[in-house]
């Protein structure tokens, strides 16, 4: 088994929380994992993206190949778009649809979503508001997580554990309040899965 | 023991704490920030009572480690790639003073300039200065190496180069810790006293056995665990790695299996034994380095007359920038591979100043001062407030070395620039800046310059800055005169007020300082959560 994922987003989006979650699940079940993350000046405010790779046997590069990329998933429409040449032609992108817009010449969404949905693999998700129907937009990254699940050669329950562990501390409401934010994006893929 | 997920960064920490390290010491810069930062919030370095707070700059850094070196026990000193250009002259000098205690320097270059003014390779340095060299391959080997960098280190009395780059120090892999870790060592004084004295007597005797230790130096490279020759049945070839492009090249081979021979080197100087026996193998060689070609150009020759070195200088690999697999792929020959093309409407995302910056307000009242100039007078310096240069502020005009705001405006008012600005961060202020203004003091020199006080080295990731409420007082002592030190607050309903204040130090004829003061939004976020983080711990 082996995934190579990009993770996607505007700085200060919280990318990280996402490959924080999907680590802990890999190392729990054994698996090797290599993760590179951005840090420096790209937070404030710019494009960044993490290569998160997890795979049984050893990982050797701590980049993705371009055109390698079993999945990208992004917190934003843009930014996923912006990692299609790492995509592999078998790939998938799982992206929110909320955008982020600090800049003055954000493109126009429905055109975003326009070529969103070119993409042979893709599903789209309105995390925020399942979020907030859930009780908090804080979840939105578990959410998109979530529609991601299927696809990352790890267990759900492996995920669901992950999550336990690393929002222990901060309660068991709001463990729940995750765990159902996982569960509601993995539902959402099932029904919303463009091939 | 289970492995811990560990980025570059945090592997060489926590391999110093295992290490018995009793200090560690930097100026933060991506990408080595976060070595420092992994043994400030270790608890374990805590209990051993490490020394880890910030230093002024890297000079500063490099000179406390050496001490601790002196006094016999363990020190790091870790700085980007840039800092190891500030902390030049200790650095060289203390290959010719040599150690007492395991010293390590650690700089981490960032190729493809992420977040840096330049690409600069600090390899060169380490050899520059005759210095041992190690650039780990992976997260476990950047663990490993820093203890046998210091073994390496007492064995030879020579302060030893741990060099990274930006996928190393970035990147989180599993880390198996040593069952054994070693005790710190007791203060114990150089047996000669005078070791670190160099009066020329001395030091030319020093670095005569500096220069003796070099064929030692290359026996230990040549017999490094770190340095590994890997037979290939097909000698058409011969690839040398450097550091992590070793991963790069195995990335291409999924089976794990290249059919070249393969040198992979982590050790320097050069193993020269390993590097003749490739050479008479095989009939031309491949050379992979993340950053400059310093092995392919030493190989290569100015003459280039020996068999065909291929690498970055003939064009195999690009001249720049830093290695990925498709480079790498391309450069053995095989077919690239990309994805879809990224969409047209996709536009780029640059950094930029959060909203509600501070510097913002400073920049907006600075541009309505100088209104009616000439444009190009603003001297900048780095930190989040280079991002000033961007649209829309497009506030300022030069961005080169860390101090070097104050110094260039001095400059360019000499050259008859009247008004000239200097724009720089607390952190830098103290990290490169007062000696500039002790010079602009010296000459009266017609320069206005502003101190952006956010009360954090913003920039970097929020760490402590230097100064923290004396910057005022740093300029009265320095001569700065009391009348022409201006302290205001960046806030939009003050931007009348702000720009007379600048107008009127504007027209002084001698070096004014302002002060714009108001703490960045990041840290005041930073500090509410860190306290409801702790009420709530209390309360649980
Ligand atoms: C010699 C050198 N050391 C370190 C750095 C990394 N660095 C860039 S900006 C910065 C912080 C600047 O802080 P400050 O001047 O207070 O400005 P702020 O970011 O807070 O606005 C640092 C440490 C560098 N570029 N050069
Ligand atoms: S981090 Fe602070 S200093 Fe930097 S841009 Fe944001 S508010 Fe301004």
């Amino acid at each position: 088994m082996k995934k190579d994922i990009i993770l996607a987003g505007v700085g200060g989006q919280g990318i990280l929380s996402i490959a924080a979650i999907i680590g802990s699940a890999a190392l729990d079940m054994g698996l090797y994992l290599k993760q590179s993350e951005v840090h420096g000046m790209a937070q404030r405010g710019g494009d960044v993206s993490s290569n998160l790779r997890i795979g049984d046997k050893e990982i050797a590069s701590d980049l993705i190949a371009k055109g390698k990329a079993d999945i990208v998933i992004s917190v934003e429409p843009m930014e996923g778009l912006r990692y299609l040449p790492m995509l592999s032609s078998e790939g998938w992108l799982i992206t929110n649809s909320t955008p982020f817009k600090n800049i003055p010449n954000y493109p126009e969404i429905d055109d975003l979503y326009t070529e969103i949905a070119k993409v042979h693999r893709h599903v789209m998700i309105d995390a925020e508001g399942i979020a907030k129907e859930l009780g908090t937009a804080k979840a939105a990254n578990v959410v998109i997580l979530g529609a991601a699940s299927a696809h990352l050669g790890i267990s759900f329950e492996s995920l669901e554990n992950a999550i336990r562990r690393i929002f222990a501390k901060k309660g068991d409401a709001v463990v729940e309040l995750n765990i159902n934010a996982l569960k509601a994006g993995r539902d959402f893929a099932e029904k919303n899965s463009h091939l | 023991m289970q492995k811990l997920l560990l980025l570059g960064d945090e592997a060489i920490a926590q391999g110093a704490i295992d290490a018995g390290l009793s200090g560690i010491y930097a100026y933060p810069g991506t990408p080595s920030t976060e070595i420092t930062e992994y043994v400030q919030h270790s608890k374990e370095a805590q209990q051993k009572g490490i020394r880890c707070s910030w230093s002024t700059n890297e000079k500063t850094a490099m000179e406390a480690a050496l001490g601790m070196s002196y006094a016999g026990k363990r020190a790091m000193v870790c700085m980007k790639h840039v800092g190891l250009n500030v902390a030049a002259d200790p650095f060289i000098n203390s290959a010719i003073t040599g150690a007492n205690g395991g010293m390590i320097i650690v700089s981490a270059d960032d190729p493809s300039m992420h977040s840096s003014q330049n690409e600069q390779d600090s390899r060169f340095f380490g050899k520059f200065a005759m210095m041992p060299i190690l650039e780990p391959s992976n997260q476990q080997e950047a663990y490993d190496m820093v203890h046998y960098g210091f073994e390496l280190s007492e064995k030879y009395m020579i302060p030893v180069l741990m060099r990274i780059t930006t996928r190393m120090a970035h990147s989180r892999a599993g880390v198996s810790r040593k069952s054994e870790t070693r005790k710190q060592n007791e203060m114990k004084l150089p047996t000669d006293l005078r070791q670190f004295v160099l009066l020329p007597a001395i030091a030319r005797r020093r670095y005569k056995g500096l220069l003796s230790n070099q064929e030692l130096f290359e026996m230990e490279s040549e017999k490094s665990v770190f340095n590994n020759y890997i037979d290939g049945a097909d000698k058409k070839m011969g690839i040398i790695t450097t550091g992590i492009a070793f991963n790069y090249l195995m990335e291409n081979y999924p089976e794990r299996v290249i059919p070249n021979p393969v040198l992979k080197i982590d050790q320097y100087p050069i193993p020269r034994k390993l590097v003749e026996k490739l050479y008479n193998e095989c009939d031309e060689l491949l050379i992979l380095e993340e950053g400059y070609p310093l092995v392919e150009d030493m190989l290569k020759g100015f003459m280039a007359n020996g068999k065909k070195i291929k690498g970055r200088l003939d064009g195999t690999v690009p001249r720049d920038g830093e290695l990925n697999p498709n480079i790498v792929a391309v450069a053995l020959g095989m077919t690239d591979t990309i994805g879809a093309d990224v969409p047209g409407n996709v536009v780029s995302r640059p950094p930029a100043l959060c909203t509600g910056c501070p510097h913002t307000d400073s920049y907006l009242a600075l541009n309505e001062a100088l209104i009616k100039l000439e444009p190009g007078r603003v001297f900048a310096d780095i930190g989040c407030y280079t991002l000033g240069a961007l649209k829309p502020l497009e506030a300022i005009n030069t961005c080169v070395d860390m101090g070097a705001s104050i110094t260039m405006a001095k400059g360019a008012a000499d050259a008859g620039l009247v008004p000239a600005v200097a724009v720089i961060g607390d952190s830098t202020f103290t990290h490169s800046g007062i000696t500039g203004l002790i010079d602009a003091v010296n000459d009266k020199s017609p320069i206005t310059v502003l101190i952006l006080d956010n009360g954090t080295t913003a920039m970097t990731g929020g760490q402590n800055s230097a100064a923290q409420g004396r910057i005022e007082s740093i300029c009265r002592g320095i001569g700065v005169e009391e009348e022409h030190i201006r302290i205001l607050k960046p806030l939009r309903k003050n931007h009348e007020e702000n720009t007379q204040i600048m107008m009127e130090e504007l027209a002084y004829n001698g070096v004014s300082v302002i002060i714009p003061r108001r703490e960045c939004i990041v840290a005041i976020d930073k500090r509410v959560r860190a306290k409801a983080k702790i009420k709530a711990e209390d309360q649980a």
